[in-house]
């Protein structure tokens, strides 16, 4: 949060150091007094017995503490004010980036309107230069429950909820990955429904949507193995929930599979993508991820070897 | 008749006699309509469930303290944080505080007992019944779908995780019976509270002469009805969608998880207020008697706890600055938030000023007092830094806000309750509670506390958000962790000497007589324990401090009183 990367985030550490020295001062003065007075009242071993003198009150003192405070509740309230109309209240941009963001139990699908790619769990953003501004704006909602989408060093979060659509934007200006995870409490899996968000340079940027845009490669010369995969991909359950595009996979309830391999990671981003983490993970998505959506689908082992291979080709 | 009759008529015949057969003790509690009486069960109720709730929280920081643990499943860790908030909030906070008014409401306005003695009794057997059935699915009940799985949508059960389509079975139907069931009670008891406050004080005691501790309960009460009230609302609408098939919060045919999240926090943020009024009413006796001086600024106390209590019921929506209300909702409630900050900040000067120029008498009560006050600062500070939404944007849903509400939940309200168990403990009992037991209780539990919920901020702006049962090493959380669990074990140990000295002072504590710590309230002025009948003939008070008058006859507070 305090190593901000985007014009979002970095107006909320503005705000955030202004706010935390006011109630430092504020921390200070008290609690100083209330030391002090702890100490200088205490009652001594060579007090009298009589009963210290009965103050009930006095206005003048009790009104400076009532209008000192709200004097300085009034200046936080317009610092704050500034801010919040500073990232909810300004115009969006003509050239912004648009990309849809869908909440799931518990992974994140990314559609990207304008460029005709869809894709899961890594979000690929371009960054943006200070002197060409390109925002990032994300359209949000839920298929399920609600969910966060919390990237501390690009923006603060925005829940996303089903049945109604959120907007936030970021505009990283250095390339990167930035790791986030959802911040709002969803069901069992929770706590691996991670974020990795890639800022990439324009460049960076055309040529991964150039790549995103293909359809699912059909085709595996001399790749057996990869070829009988898709094979046993197209026959089995799996196509009722992913989609490969340009095939007969259209299934929308897990996570776009066209260009699994250009990914670095697996269900939602705790697991890197390697075959042997992607075979298990194909036998027995509880084992690795307990309360998963996905089921195991009892495949035998040479199933299980050939659709690695063939998913391991879908860059 | 004058203020001294209330000395005079002390009434010597001893009460409490102990070595009955245990079935009628038994039969006298079950059947009981004393005032005193309930609220003692709800007390020790509530002690029950306070060490559940610990025990679920000490699990839960074993599960956190290295990364990638696997001490509980996931399914079992969002038990543990569902039940923690469930049985802290409606099974701990509001019992224990209930239990307190119960005992001292009458006692200090000088009646005899409550308006409604037996709704008093079905209220407190309604709230116990609802906590036992929250466990109960624990148990589960045989034959039915889901049986032995306890409730894991959170404490404040977002919707549409709590629809029967992400919550099969049983056990979300628990939770909202529980609640239910313990808001029915809750607002029996506030009417309860509100009545015998306006209508059975003694002669004499105007409103502006009640002790500050009622003035804080019947505002504390007459906000249960406003804040509780739709959350008990929500639970039958939520249990509707469930059964029968309505919408209300049914994201799939229409229905709107945001509607939800208004219901709950409508609830939600008064509750705060509803569990912090009391503490702050135990502070508001506690502090003078040791300082040896009157309150500061009586008139402004209570108007600022007037104040407080209306100005709480318009600040829920910063619990949902992340909802995307858009920028003027937002900025209404940053207002109305930071608003708040204001009449709570006049009650620290205020104790402040009460404090000055006293002589302390640093007493078990007193010290927890004073923890509280430093404690409670701190939270208000944090407070204010959430009520700035973009501050919020970052760190909602994160472990700072559960380090901020933990500050004031644990810091300022359990510790001032410990304040008062030390010191109304020798007027329920008669006997006082170890003084070198309790100096260990507070510095074992105010060490563990900060060793706890300080360093909890720190992974919150590291980017650590709550409910996840577990992360990943390369966080950098994981040390931070370790400390905050290692704290836990210091409260545990400092809250296990607590329990040892109630249970030892009952039996072994030194005679206390009715008025050990030389106080000025009615409650001080009859016998430890107190009579059924509380007062022999009716008291008269001409001040605020009634017993102080008849202390000090030269320079009595009537006087100086405006």
């Amino acid at each position: 949060m305090f190593s901000p990367a985007a014009t979002p985030a970095r107006s909320i550490v503005g705000l955030s150091v202004l706010v935390l020295w006011v109630t430092l001062g504020i921390f200070l003065l008290v609690g100083g007094l209330l030391l002090y007075a702890l100490i200088r009242f205490r009652h001594r071993p060579s007090d009298d017995e009589h009963e210290p003198p009965q103050i009930y009150g006095s206005d003048q003192i009790e009104l400076s503490w009532t209008v000192i405070p709200i004097l300085i509740v009034v200046m936080l309230f317009l610092t704050t004010t500034r801010v919040i109309l500073g990232t909810e209240a300004i115009p969006k941009p003509g050239n912004a980036m648009d990309i849809t963001v869908i909440g799931h139990q518990f992974w994140w699908e990314y559609r990207y309107p304008k460029l005709g790619v869809v894709t899961a769990n890594e979000l690929h953003i371009p960054v943006s230069d200070p002197n060409t501004p390109l925002p990032t704006y994300l359209t949000m909602s839920s298929a399920d429950v609600a969910h966060s989408f919390w990237v501390p060093r690009l923006a603060g979060k925005m829940d996303v909820i089903p049945n109604r659509v959120n907007t936030m934007w970021m505009d990283p200006q250095q390339p990167g990955l930035y790791l986030g995870q959802c911040a709002q409490y969803c069901g069992t899996q929770h706590a691996k429904m991670l974020l990795r968000v890639y800022a990439q340079s324009p460049q960076d940027f055309a040529a991964w949507v150039e790549q995103q845009k293909q359809p699912g490669r059909q085709e595996f010369p001399g790749n057996a193995a990869a070829t009988e995969g898709q094979t046993v991909f197209m026959h089995n359950a799996c196509i009722n929930c992913h989609t490969v595009a340009g095939t007969a996979a259209t299934g929308r309830f897990g996570p776009d599979l066209t260009h699994l391999a250009s990914r670095d990671t697996i269900a939602s981003g705790p697991i890197q993508n390697t075959p042997e983490n992607l075979r298990k993970w194909i036998d027995d998505p509880n084992s690795m991820k307990p309360g998963s959506l996905m089921p195991a689908m009892h495949l035998n082992d040479h199933d299980l070897d050939v659709i690695t291979a063939y998913l391991s080709q879908l860059q | 008749m004058t203020t001294t009759s209330v000395m005079e008529a002390i009434d010597e015949t001893p009460t409490a006699e102990r070595g009955r057969p245990p079935l009628n003790v038994i039969y006298e509690w079950l059947t009981t309509v004393d005032h005193k009486k309930i609220g003692l069960m709800y007390i020790m109720y509530a002690l029950v469930f306070l060490l559940i709730g610990g025990v679920e929280a000490m699990l839960m920081r074993i599960q956190l303290a290295v990364p990638n643990n696997h001490f509980v499943s996931p399914q079992v860790f969002n038990q543990l944080f569902t039940m923690h908030g469930t049985t802290m909030v409606f099974f701990v906070g509001m019992p224990i505080l209930f239990g307190f008014g119960n005992y001292l409401v009458p006692l200090m306005i000088g009646a005899r007992d409550m308006a409604f003695p037996r709704l008093n009794a079905f209220s407190f057997w309604i709230s116990a019944f609802a906590g036992v059935l929250l466990y109960y699915s624990y148990i589960g009940a045989s034959g039915l779908y889901a049986a032995g799985s306890a409730p894991d949508v959170g404490w404040f059960a977002y919707a549409p995780l709590t629809a029967k389509v992400f919550s099969p079975g049983h056990s979300t139907d628990y939770w909202t019976l529980a609640v239910f069931l313990s808001g029915v009670g809750s607002i029996g008891t506030a009417l309860n509270i509100v009545t015998t406050t306006l209508c059975m004080r003694c002669k004499g005691m105007k409103l502006s002469r009640m002790p500050l501790l009622v003035w804080l309960y019947l505002v504390m009460s007459s906000m249960v009805f406003v804040a509780v009230s739709p959350l008990t609302a929500a639970q039958i609408m939520l249990t509707l969608d469930r059964y029968i098939g309505s919408h209300f919060f049914d994201t799939q045919a229409g229905g709107s998880a945001v509607l939800w999240m208004h219901f709950f926090w409508i609830f939600g943020h008064p509750e705060v207020y509803i569990l912090v009024l009391p503490a702050f009413a135990f502070v508001n006796e506690i502090i003078p008697v040791f300082s040896r001086k009157a309150i500061f600024g009586y008139p402004a106390m209570v108007a600022a706890t007037v104040g407080i209590g209306f100005i709480s019921m318009s600040v829920w929506a910063h619990h949902m600055f992340t909802v995307g209300l858009g920028a003027a909702g937002n900025t209404f409630f940053v207002f109305a938030t930071m608003v708040i900050s204001v009449p709570t900040g006049i009650k620290i000067f205020n104790w402040l000023a009460t404090i000055w120029g006293g002589k302390i008498i640093f007493a078990t009560p007193m010290i927890f007092c004073i923890a509280f006050l430093f404690q409670f600062l701190i939270a208000g500070l944090t407070g204010i830094m959430l009520a700035a939404a973009p501050f919020t944007w970052q760190l909602g849903n994160s472990y700072f806000v559960v380090a901020h509400f933990h500050y004031v939940l644990v810091g300022a309200i359990v510790v001032a309750l410990f304040g008062a168990f030390y010191y109304w403990y020798p007027k329920v009992t008669g006997r006082m509670m170890d003084e070198r037991l309790g100096k260990w209780h507070f510095w074992l539990f105010i060490i563990g506390f900060h060793l706890t919920f300080d360093f909890m901020h720190v992974p919150g702006l590291l980017g650590m958000p709550r409910r996840i049962y577990t992360y990943e090493a390369g966080r950098g959380w994981g040390t931070l962790n370790l400390i905050v669990g290692i704290g836990a074990i210091f409260q545990a140990a400092g809250v296990l000497c607590f329990v040892y000295n109630l249970v030892w002072a009952y039996y072994k504590g030194k005679e206390a007589g009715h008025d050990p710590w030389d106080a000025w309230t009615l409650e001080w002025s009859t016998q430890s324990p107190p009579p059924a009948y509380n007062f022999a003939i009716e008291p008269t008070v001409n001040s605020r401090r009634p017993l102080w008058d008849l202390k000090h006859p030269e320079d009595t507070d009537s006087e100086y009183e405006r």
